[in-house]
C-alpha cells in the first residue's frame, strides 16, 4: 500500500511504511474571495502508531487504523509491551521496598515508582503494609518518554477510589494489551456476560494484567481461560461458549 | 530487561490449584499441551509448538575435515538459542546458566545417544565428513523449552536431506538437488525428552510443565527415551530427593510419552512426503492458524437501515399537506383576535381535502391553528421517537410554561383526533 487518504484507512488494517495523507484543506473551508489562497490546517493528533513525516502520517505499527473526531488518529495493534501512559489504570507487582517508595513492575521496559504516601490514609508514620511481591492497583500520574514512570493509589482527592493493595488470594494472568483494551470499552458486554456465569471479582489493568476471583479455584480457572479465549472469539462464538458453561453451573 | 517477578498471589494460587489437581489450561497431570509439527519449504526446517512454546528448528550441512581421533565419523553440531523475541528476559549475546544447560542436555541426549549414523557421514576416510548443524531458536517462551527443542531437533534431522556424493579415485563430486536427489540422513532412533515438574518436595508430580508452574517448581527431572523403552539421558534438577519408585514412575510414563510423540513426528513426516509428493501446499505459510484479532472490532451501531428511505418518504408525505395549511394563516400581532381568518377561504375550493374541510366546519380558527401544530407535533414526535434520542428525556424534564395553560383546553379535545400523539410529547411541545 502506497499513500493513502487519511479517512479511507480509517478501520482498515495499515502495516508499517504505509504513508498516510491527510487533505490539506478541510472541504467546507470558506473560499477567500481576496485571491489570497487560504489554506487552512485541520489541527491532527496522531496517537500511537503513527509518526509524522512533513505533512503526512507515516504508520509505524500494524494494526487497525482508529479515528475520533476531530482529527484524532491512532493504530490499535496487538501487542505485548506496555507503554507508560499517563492516567492508565495499571496492575504492577512490587518489586523492592527502597527507602520511601516502592518499585513496581507494570510490565513495561522499566519499572515505576511508587510512593508510600500515595495510598488512602497512609501518613510518615501509618505505612501501608505492602510486601513484596504483592499486586497493586495504580494510576499514572509520571509517565513520560524520558522520566521514570510513577504510580499512585489515590486520586485527586486523596481517595483509594478502588486503587490500592489487591488481595492475597485470586489469580492474575496476562493477556494481550488489544484485548484488555476490548474488554475495558463501555459497549463491551463480556464482563457482564462473565459475572452472569459466576459471581466474579475482577481487576483489568491496561498493562494486560487481569486479576480474578471467582469462589472457587476452579471457578477462577474457568473465568482465566474463558476471557483468554474471548480474544479470538466473534461475538456469536462467545455466546455459544458462555451459554454452555451457564448451563453447566445451574 | 529483568524478567517479570511472580507475585504472591499467582504463587499462592498455582500452588494451591496443584494440591486440587488442578492446572491452568486444564490439563491432567500427565498430559501434554498440544503438539504441532510443521515443516517449511526446505528440508530440514521445521517449527515445534508445544502449547504456545515454539520452536524452530534448521538443519544444515557441509563438508569438513573430519576430528583427528575420529577420521571416518561425521560431525554432529547442536546449537539452541534463546532470543530475546521468546521472552524479554532473555539477553542475546550472552549465554545464561538456563541456556548452556539445555544445550548440554540436547548434545546429550543426541549426540551421545548415537541416534544417527555419523559413520555414513564420511565421504572420504581422514579428508571429508559432513557436519551436521543444527540450529534451534526458541521463539517463544511459555515453559518447557528442552521438549519442544529435541522434538524439533529430531523432526528437523528426520527431514533433513543432504546432498548426494560420489568419490570417484580422488575425486569427490557433490550433485545438486537437480542432478540427484538428496539422501535422508540415517537415523537409528528418536530419542525425546519428557520433563517432570516436582512441587511441594516431590509429593505433586507434573508432566510439561508450563512457564508459570515451571517457576513455582522445586525441582525438574528430564527423561529422554526414544519408543523402545531405552533411556538415552537422565537429570534431575532442583536438588529434590526422589524416591526409587518415583523415578521408576517417571521413566514409565515418559515411555508412553515418548511413544505418543514418536508417532506424531512420523505421522508429520508422512504428511509432508505426501503433500510434495502431490505437488500440493505446503511450507509454514500453509500451516499458520487463521486467527483474526479483528474479530471483537467494535462495529458501528447495528441499525437497520432498510427502510430507512420509505419511512423518510412516509414522513415526508404525511408532513407535506399540514405545512401548507399552516402556511396559510396570517397572524398579524400577538394578542390580535382572530375569529374565522385563519385559514384562507376555502368556500368554493372542491379539491380541499376532506378532513381539512371538516375541521374547517368544526373548530374555530384558534382551534384550527392549533390542531394543525398539534398534528405537526405528532408527525415530528413520530420522527423523535423513531430516532430514540435523548432529546425527548431532556425535554420532559422542562417546567411547563404559560402556553401549556392556555392551550390545555383545546388539547384535551385533541387527544381522540390524535391517537398517536403521547404525553410525553405533548410536554416537549409546551416547551417550545
Amino acid at each position: 500500500m502506497g499513500s493513502v487518504r487519511v479517512e479511507e484507512a480509517v478501520g482498515q488494517v495499515v502495516l508499517p511504511g504505509d504513508v498516510l495523507l491527510i487533505p490539506s484543506q478541510s472541504p467546507d473551508a470558506p473560499l477567500s474571495l481576496s485571491g489570497a489562497q487560504q489554506t487552512s490546517r485541520i489541527k491532527v493528533v496522531c496517537g500511537p502508531g503513527l509518526l509524522r513525516r512533513g505533512d503526512d502520517l507515516q504508520v509505524c505499527k500494524c494494526g487497525l487504523l482508529k479515528h475520533r473526531d476531530p482529527a484524532v488518529y491512532w493504530v490499535d495493534s496487538q501487542q505485548k509491551r506496555y507503554v507508560p501512559v499517563k492516567g492508565d489504570h495499571i496492575i504492577g507487582i512490587v518489586t523492592t521496598k527502597s527507602g520511601d517508595v516502592f518499585k513496581v513492575d507494570i510490565g513495561g521496559s522499566e519499572q515505576a515508582s511508587l510512593s508510600f504516601l500515595a495510598f488512602e490514609g497512609a501518613t510518615k508514620k501509618n505505612r501501608p503494609n505492602v510486601k513484596v511481591g504483592d499486586l497493586v492497583y495504580g494510576q499514572f500520574i509520571v509517565a513520560n518518554k524520558d522520566m521514570e514512570p510513577e504510580l499512585v493509589c489515590i486520586d485527586s482527592s486523596g481517595k483509594a477510589n478502588g486503587m490500592g493493595v489487591i488481595g492475597q488470594d485470586g489469580f492474575m494472568f496476562k493477556v494481550s494489551l488489544g484485548l484488555v483494551r476490548k474488554l475495558l470499552t463501555p459497549q463491551n458486554d463480556i464482563i457482564q456476560e462473565m459475572m452472569n456465569i459466576y459471581p466474579l471479582e475482577i481487576v483489568i489493568g491496561m498493562n494486560g494484567r487481569i486479576w480474578t476471583k471467582a469462589k472457587t479455584i476452579q471457578q477462577t480457572l474457568i473465568v482465566a481461560n474463558l476471557l483468554e479465549a474471548c480474544e479470538y472469539l466473534t461475538g456469536t462464538q462467545r455466546k455459544n461458549v458462555f451459554a454452555r458453561f451457564a448451563d453447566n453451573v445451574v | 530487561m529483568k524478567d517479570t517477578p511472580l507475585s504472591n498471589c499467582e504463587r499462592a494460587f498455582l500452588l494451591q490449584a496443584i494440591t486440587e489437581k488442578k492446572r491452568l489450561d486444564g490439563r491432567q497431570t500427565y498430559d501434554y499441551r498440544n503438539i504441532k509439527i510443521t515443516f517449511g519449504t526446505d528440508y530440514g526446517c521445521c517449527i515445534v509448538e508445544l502449547g504456545k512454546t515454539r520452536v524452530l528448528g534448521q538443519v544444515s550441512c557441509e563438508l569438513v575435515a573430519p576430528k583427528m581421533n575420529r577420521p571416518t565419523e561425521g560431525i554432529l553440531f547442536f546449537n539452541l538459542e534463546l532470543s530475546t523475541m521468546a521472552s524479554p528476559a532473555f539477553e542475546s549475546g550472552r549465554s545464561s546458566d538456563l541456556l548452556i544447560k539445555l544445550n548440554r542436555l540436547l548434545e546429550r541426549c543426541l549426540r551421545n545417544s548415537k541416534c544417527i549414523d555419523t559413520e555414513s557421514l564420511c565421504v572420504a576416510a581422514g579428508e571429508k565428513v559432513w557436519q551436521i548443524r543444527v540450529d534451534l531458536h526458541l521463539l517463544n517462551h511459555e515453559g518447557n523449552i528442552i521438549d519442544a527443542a529435541s522434538i524439533a531437533a529430531i523432526a528437523a534431522l528426520s527431514h533433513f536431506r543432504r546432498p548426494d556424493v560420489s568419490v570417484q579415485g580422488e575425486e569427490v563430486t557433490v550433485y545438486t538437488p537437480e542432478e540427484r536427489d538428496p539422501v535422508p540422513l540415517s537415523i537409528h532412533h528418536m530419542p525425546i525428552c519428557v520433563s517432570f515438574a516436582f512441587f511441594q518436595q516431590g509429593t505433586y508430580l507434573l508432566v510439561d510443565p508450563n512457564e508459570r508452574e515451571e517457576r513455582v517448581m522445586d525441582g525438574l527431572l528430564v527423561i529422554a527415551m526414544n519408543k523402545h523403552r531405552e533411556i538415552c539421558t537422565i537429570q534431575s534438577s532442583g536438588g529434590i530427593m526422589l524416591l526409587k519408585d518415583q523415578v521408576l514412575r517417571c521413566s514409565k510414563v515418559a515411555a508412553v510419552k515418548v511413544a505418543e510423540i514418536t508417532e506424531l513426528i512420523q505421522k508429520a513426516l508422512e504428511n509432508d512426503k505426501k503433500v510434495r509428493k502431490e505437488g500440493g501446499k505446503y511450507g509454514f505459510a500453509e500451516s499458520i492458524p487463521d486467527q483474526r484479532i479483528t474479530v471483537l472490532k467494535m462495529e458501528k451501531a447495528p441499525v437497520d437501515t432498510s427502510d430507512v428511505e420509505e419511512k423518510a418518504e412516509e414522513i415526508v408525505s404525511k408532513f407535506e399537506p399540514l405545512s401548507k395549511v399552516v402556511s396559510i394563516p396570517v397572524v398579524l400581532a400577538e394578542g390580535t383576535g382572530q375569529i374565522g381568518e385563519g385559514v384562507g377561504n376555502a368556500w368554493g375550493e372542491l379539491e380541499a381535502s376532506e378532513d381539512e374541510e371538516d375541521e374547517d366546519d368544526e373548530y374555530a380558527a384558534m382551534a384550527e391553528e392549533e390542531s394543525n401544530s398539534s398534528k405537526k407535533e405528532s408527525v415530528k414526535d413520530q420522527v423523535i421517537i423513531m430516532s430514540d434520542s435523548e432529546e425527548d428525556d431532556v425535554i420532559i424534564l422542562e417546567p411547563d410554561s404559560p402556553a401549556q395553560a392556555r392551550k390545555a383546553k383545546t388539547k384535551t379535545e385533541k387527544e381522540a383526533s390524535c391517537p398517536s400523539k403521547t404525553p410525553r410529547g405533548k410536554k416537549k411541545k409546551s416547551g417550545r
